[in-house]
């Protein structure tokens, strides 16, 4: 029991990381831009498939930032050409913009790379064994995502409470009318914001491309949960998306290696549903089953309970 | 609360956050009278409106309507209990035309609710009723007009409309003449003249000509206080009144 | 709102021109659909012409929500999923009762009611705590549901069927008219029946009360609220008439497919109707229809060698939102009225230029998306490949260099010489654009 909880907890907190990486930027769009990006899977995607390309050429090492950078110019490119362009008819045509912009990066990366999953794997000198607990190996290339995560996140940290640009992006997570008032360039600020947001997203992509698989579906397999990240953190809170994404990463991880249902609570007190009882799927489901179900019931409960999430300022 | 009031506030208090906006405000108004509220900017007048017809919530007091308290109530539902607002800025359905904008205000009021069996054009008495409203603002040759392409006076004037539409018998009206010529503000006090015969109207207003014109009683709301209430000849002698209100533009 | 209300200062004329004019849009539609198997005759048309009618009333119920009442939902497939589901097991009650000989079951030409109703029931449900707020609360919740149903679409199997699927058929149940619906051409006419009536019945609701001051609440909640209406309950009714319609939608595809899986219910769906809705145009009643049609016509001729339509139908769907948010039958519309308002007078020969351009240009990016399709995805890229007239063979650099000069002309001559000439033409005309 003890020996899948620990290697429950280290999975779950690895997990988290890489949500982690993915929602900073999304909650840091949103709060900024009011966008909420539909798209940001999408960039996450495109890291993976930009590093597995540059890696053959560069290598890992140089492909972990120049795939962030080229993403990062794509995201620019989208707010300046894109965006911009419906932002003045509203949020639901920004929405519907980078909602349709999911599905044209899907194809296209479909047509360039097929729908197979790509030969994409971690660098030789990251292939050890770190540790080794309860006779279980901890692979030294999860301890690296760990420590990009952090960085990311210590990074992140110190360029929005001890830049200049940073107090602007903070200043404006909570009032985007002011920055405009004091004479900054809001597209512009806009337009690095988004390049940033979608570069982190990439940065995520690099990692989490060799940790699960890089194929067409990761976009998609990512974009829900980030959004159930971003909104239980609290639109707009970098801290708030930590602790969210640990919560959903931990959960998720545990529901999924934890053997459990109704029926074992159940069993406790002696007592089981019949096999044909109006009630007995519900009684004995699997945790396991249970587990992709998980974040979508938080996100309906928050939106409804909570609306502005663990930390937010402003409501959904 | 005396039977003749049609609306009583009593030890009504509004704050946000540490700032207090309306600080204990106690007014009767009696049933049929034209009631206006004057008071210089920022003395909170828009902020009571939006407390009486239940957009904002009171932080301490109560707002009763023929007798039964109001406050705290969502405004859909005090707009069915009889009370009916207008706006300072226009807040009409600006892609509908006049008579959409009219036939929108009446369906409520007469009982039409939230039926999805019936027809709205096949509803004869609410088309009826609109086009006679539409006489009365004046708005008939702009029938099929949408509100957003109306002048800024027609604009008014179906905002009123839209106000006494549903057939309330407490009106509030926010500032009716706002940025008018003094002849479209003539035109639109007959206008409320001649359409609230039946109701109680409470008005606030910055147009001293159109306040005593128009008033039957007159309250001075002076920093979230009402600092007298009383007809519009004792107003206009009131010592208090003119030292905070009236002192430089009545000689 | 195109709704301009006439009727009472036509009353007066006579009744029966009206009625012509009014319906002569729904008279040449029904014309149409029934003659279209005519033209149309394989299987594979037949098929898409009953998935057209499928889709056209679940985009018409979509549209319920974000044309008509500002919603905007990414999930609106829970609802034509539980009608599907629940339609087949409608369906596979009434197999079993009729294989039995033990009843009578449900007779096929109502199973899309019972679905229906099985969409009205979840709407009811669902839509009572996420018609709180409009929005983007409104849309995130969607989102949520339908993650949320997706994922246990395949925890309950007993209900859902697995990843199988349900299976019915179609042809073991008893008919009201004492039909066989065995071929896929009766199967169409039931598939128009139904298309006939919601679509009528949805026309209907939007000149209700109720449908009134769902255009009211969507463009000022506030004034909505101050003329007595709760805006939380305009939303909610909308809401699950919407999904009423959207799970008939369902019960007509379990009678097309007679099998039902999790794709019917899930995040694919619930953003093909949301792209239909809005390419067609969501200010307008024909709008989604129009979109419906052209989403499963891509759909079923582009998809040989992959998913080419997605692709076709992402961009498009960006072109839309992006330099045209009345969607197609806005653009029509709006020439129409142009052309009928002498908006057109002098400038025919530029507005003609400009057309002609710009499908020179979609004519050259059409060839390059195809050549790449062939030359990627393709087991053998320098098979010689059929586009449009001519044969080419995509691994020599000269129809890669021709098609992308097209692309750069058509594009070019559009951008620059036909659409300021089309701006001077129209200046010169009197400025009436």
């Amino acid at each position: 029991m003890l020996e899948t909880i620990t290697y429950s907890l280290l999975n779950g907190l690895l997990y988290g990381m890489l949500l982690f990486m993915l929602s900073s930027g999304l909650t840091l769009i949103f709060g900024m831009m009011g966008v909420l990006n539909f798209a940001h899977a999408s960039f996450y995607m495109l890291g993976a498939y930009f590093a597995y390309t540059l890696g053959m050429y560069t290598g890992f090492w140089v492909a972990l930032f120049l795939a962030p950078i080229l993403v990062g110019a794509l995201g620019a490119m989208t707010e300046r050409w894109g965006l911009r362009h419906v932002h003045q008819h509203g949020h639901v045509p920004e929405l519907l913009f980078t909602f349709g912009l999911a599905y044209v990066i899907e194809e296209l990366v479909r047509l360039f790379y097929g729908t197979l999953p790509m030969n994409y794997r971690m660098p030789e000198g990251l292939d050890f064994t770190l540790f080794t607990v309860f006779g279980t190996s901890y692979p030294a290339f999860r301890a690296f995502i760990l420590v990009v995560a952090v960085v990311m996140f210590v990074g992140l940290y110190l360029l929005l409470k001890k830049t200049r640009a940073g107090l602007i992006i903070q200043g404006s997570l909570s009032r985007p009318d002011i920055v405009a008032a004091l004479g900054h360039n809001v597209p512009q600020v806009f337009m690095w914001v988004f390049a940033f947001g979608t570069a982190l997203a990439a940065l995520g992509g690099v990692v989490g491309g060799i940790h699960f698989v890089t194929e067409p579906g990761m976009a998609f397999m990512m974009g829900p949960i980030v959004f159930v990240v971003v909104v239980l953190g609290g639109l707009g809170s970098i801290p708030g998306a930590l602790i969210a994404s640990m919560i959903i990463g931990i959960l998720q991880t545990f529901t999924l290696s934890v053997d459990f249902s109704i029926a074992h609570v159940g069993a406790w007190f002696g007592y089981a549903v019949p096999p044909d009882h109006l009630f007995a799927t519900l009684w004995y489901l699997d945790s396991t089953r249970i587990a992709p179900v998980l974040p979508f019931l938080i996100l309906v409960l928050t939106l409804i309970f909570r609306p502005r999430g663990i930390m937010g300022k402003r409501e959904a | 609360m005396s039977q003749g009031n049609a609306l009583t506030l009593s030890g009504l208090k509004k704050n946000f956050g540490r700032a207090e906006i309306i600080r204990g405000v106690d007014l009767d108004v009696r049933d049929g009278e034209r009631h206006v509220i004057i008071g210089p900017n920022g003395a909170g007048k828009s902020t009571l409106f939006n407390l009486i017809s239940g957009r904002m919530e009171v932080s301490a007091g109560e707002i009763k309507l023929f007798g039964k308290p109001i406050h705290n109530t969502p405004p859909h539902k005090v707009n069915r209990m009889g009370l009916s607002r207008s706006f300072q800025v226009t807040n009409l359905f600006q892609n509908m035309t006049t008579m959409q904008n009219l036939r929108c205000a009446l369906l409520w009021g007469m009982g039409h609710k939230y039926a999805f069996w019936k027809l709205v054009n096949k509803q004869q008495e609410v088309t009826e009723r609109a086009e006679q409203l539409m006489e009365q603002l004046n708005l008939t040759h702009r029938r099929d007009v949408p509100a957003g392409l109306l002048t800024y006076a027609e604009q008014r004037a179906l905002e009123i409309g839209t106000t006494i539409g549903s057939g309330a018998r407490v009106l509030l009206l926010d500032e009716p003449t706002a940025g008018m010529s003094r002849s479209e503000s003539d035109e639109v006090v007959e206008l409320i003249r001649q359409v609230t015969k039946d109701c109680t109207l409470v008005m606030v207003e910055h147009d001293l000509g159109v306040v005593f014109n128009l008033a039957d009683r007159i309250s001075v709301l002076v920093y979230g206080e009402i600092i007298a209430t009383d007809a519009p000849e004792n107003i206009r002698s009131n010592k208090a009144v003119q030292e905070a209100y009236l002192g430089t533009e009545v000689h | 709102m195109s709704t301009v209300q006439q009727e009472t200062l036509a009353g007066s004329k006579s009744a029966g021109n009206i009625w012509v004019k009014r319906a002569w849009p729904w008279l040449a539609c029904l014309v149409i659909a029934l003659l279209a198997p005519t033209v149309l005759s394989s299987g594979h048309d037949i098929h898409m012409l009953s998935s057209m009618a499928i889709m056209m009333v679940f985009a018409l119920a979509y549209n319920m929500l974000l044309g008509n009442t500002g919603l905007l939902s990414f999930g609106h497939a829970v609802y034509f999923g539980f009608g599907a589901y629940i339609a087949m097991h409608a369906l596979r009650w009434s197999n079993n009762a009729v294989l039995d000989g033990t009843g009578y079951g449900v007779p096929i030409e109502l199973i899309p009611l019972v679905g229906g109703l099985a969409g009205l029931f979840f709407g009811i449900i669902f839509g009572s705590f996420s018609t709180k707020k409009a929005g983007v609360v409104f849309a995130m919740i969607s989102l949520g549901v339908v993650g949320l149903v997706e994922a246990s679409s395949l925890a309950f199997t007993g209900f859902f069927g697995g990843e199988a699927g349900l299976f019915g058929d179609r042809e073991d149940v008893n008919s009201l008219l004492g039909i066989e619906y065995g071929r896929s051409l009766t199967v169409y006419y039931l598939m128009v029946f139904w298309l006939f009536v919601c679509a009528l019945l949805m026309f209907l609701l939007r000149k209700t009360p109720l449908g009134w001051m769902a255009n009211a609440v969507r463009d000022n909640p506030e004034r909505a609220q101050f003329v007595g209406y709760n805006t939380t309950t305009v939303r909610f009714m909308q809401f699950s008439l919407s999904a009423f319609f959207a799970g008939v939608a369902g019960g007509m595809f379990v009678l097309v497919e007679e099998i039902v899986t999790d794709e019917a219910i899930g995040f694919l769906l619930s953003g093909e109707v949301l792209l239909a809705a809005y390419i067609g145009g969501i200010g307008f009643f024909f709008g989604p229809i129009v979109g419906a049609a052209l989403v499963v016509y891509l759909e079923s001729n582009l998809s040989s060698i992959s998913d080419a339509w997605l692709l076709y139908f992402g961009i498009l769907f960006i072109t839309v939102v992006m330099f045209a948010p009345m969607g197609i039958v806005g653009i029509i519309y709006q020439q129409w009225f142009n052309f009928r308002s002498g908006g057109w007078k002098g400038t025919i020969p530029a507005r003609l230029y400009c057309t002609v351009t710009a499908l020179i240009g979609l004519l050259g990016f059409i060839c390059i998306v195809e050549m790449a399709y062939h030359y990627l995805r393709s087991w053998n890229p320098s098979a010689p490949m059929t586009l449009f007239v001519t044969t080419v063979d995509t691994t020599t650099a000269l129809p890669w260099l021709v098609s992308v000069a097209i692309l750069l002309v058509g594009l070019g001559l559009m951008l620059f010489h036909a659409r300021p000439m089309l701006r001077r033409a129209v200046e010169a005309a009197g400025g009436n654009k």
